[in-house]
């Protein structure tokens, strides 16, 4: 967030009257809902929320110890907006897109100090600019004008801003520039530079949203092989604490096929974002080599660091990713998490005295949620090119119960479901997606890709896979009661092939620097592997062999180190032809 | 500084007072009652003529005559490194009759948020000594580790014995770089004299004094001055951190006392509760005190918090340590039933977590071999506990040899694993070594979690090799 300027004459500036937490109450202060204030004599950063009479209340983003009655409150008269432009990637913001690596420099201490801001892009750094329009050329809102290297991985659009009237191109040069500086002139006198700004609250305007037919592969085998989510869809993430939603997050940011992530940390813990900042530029981007940074723009808001600039971190982080989507990019949004978001809706809300409704929830809530949600989508956008915005949220269930509001209202608007399962956490099953219960409502219209790119009966292999896992639910309710021998052979035969399907295909060890990341392919051999004992296996059955002697062969249990083989391709083939052999040899 | 004796309304632990001039939020107030005694308190929410103040010692004795002082600042916690050695009361003053303490600054204890930015990502493993911990779910320097008990368990024994036996494995080898020492911080919020008396005898015993601070509010100290005295726990901390370059070790105990104590506050507001009458805010709050452990870019100390808490009703969903598993990095389990059967220390490791484990150990940490034993540990008990439940139905001649070794497994895991004693001291080797033998007692092939080398190198192939027995049968 940049200071706007406060010369206009229809923005009054008023005085706090009381002061409560994030929240403080300023009398005779002439401005709109939304519109960005500075508070107190520090000149905290806040945002109108209601304005009643001639008391308007707002939330502060800052701490607010100390600020007292009868302190001034400035009005901006412009509501809470991001700096977009080149610079974006590759940098770590807070809720309100103040960067935190300037701050520290700026506020010389580790700590967060207040009533230190500074602009989301440096307005300084020069940028290479290569126009793509020349004069005399008409361009309208959202045509992408030139290009500047943004990072080693991508290529930034400069556009004509959304709310420009557009017209012919006057004057358009190549050079180096800083973002404040014209770089195409149109005739109408509008001027274009690398810098745009854009209310937070209000999503980017586009042509149309399309129907998503290209799956986001996150290289998890679960995920990609059971319960996809596409490119431009939705999702949650769902678990009590210590299930593994920060982990799955993570290897989303690090393996997805995107091509911006923006990684938004809202309300939780500072390590794991540290963990982010230190393990992202060493990283490579699975894609092409680059450092992952080189694609990934992170939005940490800690759990301690004030609440109202956690209400607003989700919002700073999508428009971040509409604006990538404007340029035609793919972007996946991570957020971790929307039940922290939700927590501070609840707290303001609180504070102001509203009415609440459901566990203290505003009623606002399910409306808030379904809001987010639909800024995501696969779009055609005002310039013609197409981008995606995938939002991928976790929820944190109070004591993991899925009934509470924040998790029921996020499932009514989400069209995947990963349910994160305390259990198979603590038998260490990583990741720990309860298969049972999750599901994909884009299973159906994502296939054809994977027929088309990876196998052509990925869809029945699936349905397989699905069924023996069905299976094996009903016949463990019974192992429960009478114990595993007094099974009938055959459905020995199918725990034993579902326990490979548990351990070698849904398990998959997120520290290892192999198993990490399973491309589709893999993916796809892994679960024919397993498909090849079953067949062999039930073969051998039929022809007399005791299940005993079937379950013992000593090729099977090497279906587990699929997942480390780096060759993949080989280790399969030969595995595949030892098992068929081993079995065959027993009749 | 202007006094006051406007006082219009005096509720539970608050006090509402008419004022004229421009208090700040969270500013630190005097009130002076008729019989002269002085009562410290902060205000809750400022407006332009009424403030609203929580009173840390309780209002009793308050009545509309009593005076108040604004002093014009929000509260502040004296640091030194005098106060190693030193025993305070829950706001911060000395209770043992030591010399005046002449502080070398004085912090404010609402902590700045440390920007992310300027973390250093913790991953120096701490040996507690601990098998159950170090071996399975390891602690390393700048975590938020807290120990989820309930009433009647043996939470502060364990607390103790890691406070003692806590070490970097490198600095006993003399070769430590930073020369940082190691402090230990101990803030007890309504726990009763007894439990404090343990604390304090096994801190005089072990000469564990002289390198700790403890601050003392009691069950029968008043309940709001709970809401400062972890914030003044941690100033302390961060000061000795970062600042006098200490490896400080903060155990808080215990948490139920001081979220009572917040809801007690906010009932006195007549705020909309959230979950079973805790404030609303209880999630960010709590989050202010434990994410001031850590690690800072550039600075040698550091700050560890074993946060203890007690379950109502050992019952994890319960808001309280739900909302601190949410935020804490990992949670070690004392388990009721475990306690009964005598183990010590009582830790069930299946649902303890330590989430910064995967990147504290390993080659140069610990072992190579360490995160593959771990894992495959963790899923023969499981396995193990398991089988338990089914051995209750069909008995054991019904099942398979695999699933007898599995349940001998679990059995032996408990009994040479866990059951160490509260004063036993094992280092890592040992705890690994020990580990190999269990694991030695299920077939090689069933070790589908460990790289071949490692089975290779440390699986025992002979009975006679082990230095356990098959403890169970």
């Amino acid at each position: 967030m940049s200071k706007a300027d406060t010369t206009d004459a229809e923005t009054d500036n008023g005085v706090i009257q009381s002061v409560s937490g994030p929240v403080v109450t300023a009398r005779d202060l002439n401005a709109r809902m939304n519109d960005v204030v500075y508070v107190g004599d520090e000149g905290l950063m806040g945002e109108v929320i209601e304005i009643e009479g001639d008391l308007t209340t707002v939330q502060v983003y800052e701490e607010t110890s100390g600020v007292g009655p009868g302190e001034p409150v400035e009005n901006t008269g412009e509501p809470l907006s991001v700096d977009l432009g080149p610079g974006m990637l590759d940098a770590i913001y807070d809720g309100v897109q103040r960067p935190l690596d300037v701050l520290e420099g700026k506020m010389g201490s580790p700590y967060l100090d207040r009533g230190v801001d500074a602009p989301g892009i440096d307005l300084e750094e020069e940028w290479a600019f290569e126009p793509e329009v020349e004069a005399g050329d008409v361009v309208e809102p959202g045509d992408i004008v030139g290009v500047v290297e943004e990072t080693v991985t991508i290529d930034h659009k400069v556009m004509v801003p959304p709310d420009y009237e557009g017209g012919e191109v006057v004057a358009a040069e190549a050079g180096s520039f800083d973002v404040t500086e014209t770089v195409v002139e149109l005739d109408n006198g509008e001027e274009v530079s690398m810098h745009q700004e854009w209310p937070v609250r209000e999503a980017r305007p586009a042509n149309d949203k399309k129907t998503p037919r290209t799956p986001l592969v996150s290289g998890q085998r679960i995920l990609d092989g059971l319960f996809p989510i596409a490119k431009g869809g939705t999702a949650a993430i769902p678990g009590p604490f210590g299930s593994g939603k920060t982990v799955t997050q993570h290897q989303l940011a690090k393996y997805a096929d995107a091509d911006i992530i923006v990684y938004v940390g809202c309300g939780e813990r500072g390590n794991e974002m540290t963990e982010v900042i230190e393990d992202f530029p060493e990283l490579e981007d699975p894609a092409n080599g680059n450092p992952l940074m080189a694609r990934t723009s992170l939005i940490a808001n800690t759990s301690n660091m004030p609440v109202a600039a956690r209400e607003s971190c989700i919002y700073t982080g999508i428009t971040i990713a509409e604006y990538y989507r404007d340029m035609g990019y793919d972007v996946a949004l991570m957020a971790d998490s929307t039940s922290r978001w939700a927590e501070a809706m609840r707290e303001i809300s609180s504070r102001l005295e509203e009415m609440p409704g459901e566990e203290g929830y505003p009623a606002y809530l399910a409306a808030r949620l379904a809001q987010f949600y639909e800024r995501a989508g696969y779009f055609e956008n005002i310039n013609g090119t197409e981008g995606s915005v995938s939002a991928i949220g976790a929820v944190s269930p109070p004591g993991g119960d899925f009934s509470e509001p924040v998790t029921q209202n996020t499932l009514r608007i989400v069209k995947t479901f990963w349910a994160l399962d305390a259990d198979l956490a603590e038998r260490r099953h990583f990741p720990s997606i309860n298969w049972n219960e999750s599901y994909s409502l884009y299973k159906d219209q994502l296939d054809p890709w994977f027929e088309d790119e990876v196998a052509d009966d990925w869809a029945e292999r699936r349905q397989w896979a699905v069924d023996v896992l069905d299976e094996e639910t009903e016949l463990q309710e019974i192992v429960q009661l009478v114990g595993k021998d007094a099974l009938p052979d055959d459905q020995q035969l199918t725990l034993e092939v579902a326990r490979y399907l548990r351990e070698a295909y849904l398990q998959q060890n997120a520290f290892h620097p192999v198993d990490t990341f399973c491309p589709p392919e893999k993916t796809y051999l892994m679960l024919t592997t397993i498909q090849t004992f079953n067949d062999e296996a039930f073969d051998a059955l039929d022809a007399g062999v005791p299940v005993e002697e079937i379950i013992d062969i000593e090729s099977a249990p090497q279906i587990n180190r699929i997942g480390v083989q780096e060759d993949y391709e080989e280790y399969v083939e030969d595995l595949k032809a030892e098992i068929t052999e081993e079995l065959r040899s027993l009749y | 500084m202007k006094e006051y004796q406007t006082i219009t309304e005096i509720s539970g632990p608050l006090v509402y007072a008419e004022v004229d001039e421009a208090i700040g939020y969270d500013e630190i107030v005097e009130i002076e009652t008729a019989q002269g005694k002085t009562l410290r308190g902060q205000v809750l929410e400022s407006s332009e003529d009424v403030v609203a103040i929580q009173v840390f010692e309780g209002t009793s004795g308050i009545d509309r005559d009593a005076s108040v002082r604004f002093l014009g600042e929000t509260m502040k916690m004296p640091v030194t490194e005098d106060l190693l050695g030193r025993v305070l009361d829950g706001s911060g003053r000395p209770i043992d009759d030591g010399p005046e303490i002449v502080p070398e600054e004085r912090q404010d204890i609402v902590g700045a948020a440390i920007n992310p930015y300027s973390r250093e990502y913790p991953e120096e493993f701490i040996e507690t000594g601990v098998s159950a911990i170090d071996g399975m779910n390891t602690l390393v320097r700048g975590q938020k580790l807290p120990i989820f008990s309930s009433s009647g368990q043996p939470h502060s024994e364990l607390a103790m014995q890691i406070a003692r036996q806590a070490s970097v494995p490198e600095e006993e080898e003399g070769d430590d770089e930073d020369g940082s020492e190691f402090a230990v911080i101990f803030g007890a919020m309504g726990i009763t004299q007894e439990e404090a008396n343990e604390f304090m005898e096994d801190f005089e015993r072990t000469g564990a004094l002289e390198r700790s601070v403890v601050f003392m509010n009691l069950a029968d100290d008043p309940a709001v001055e709970r809401t400062v005295t972890p914030r003044m726990v941690l100033t302390t901390a961060e000061y000795l951190a970062f600042e006098k370059d200490y490896h400080v070790l903060v155990i808080l105990t215990d948490m139920t006392n001081y979220c009572e104590a917040l809801r007690e506050i906010g009932a006195a507001r007549e705020e909309v509760p959230g979950r079973r009458g805790y404030p609303g805010y209880m999630y960010t709050d709590l989050a202010q005190l434990y994410e001031r452990a850590g690690r800072i870019k550039g600075r040698d100390g550091s700050v560890t918090q074993i946060p203890i808490l007690t379950m109502p009703g050992d019952d994890d969903t319960h808001p309280i340590p739900d909302l601190t598993g949410y935020i804490t990095e990992g949670q070690i389990y004392v388990d009721p039933d475990l306690n009964s059967q005598g183990l010590q220390p009582p830790i069930n490791v299946l649902p303890s977590l330590s989430r910064l484990m995967d990147d504290g150990i390993g080659e140069g940490l610990t072992r190579a071999d360490h995160a593959d034993v771990k894992d495959q540990m963790f899923a023969a008990y499981a396995e193990g506990e398991d089988l338990r439940d089914l051995v209750n139905i069909v008995g054991r001649e019904a099942l398979s040899e695999l699933d007898n070794k599995y349940l001998d497994f679990a059995d032996a895991f408990e009994s040479e694993f866990i059951d160490q004693g509260f004063e036993t001291n094992r280092d890592i080797d040992e705890t690994l070594s020990i580990g190999w033998d269990l694991l030695s007692m299920l077939p090689k092939d069933a070790l589908n979690r460990i790289d071949e080398e490692f089975i290779e190198e440390h699986y025992r192939e002979d009975d006679s090799e082990r230095e356990v027995l098959e403890a169970a049968d």
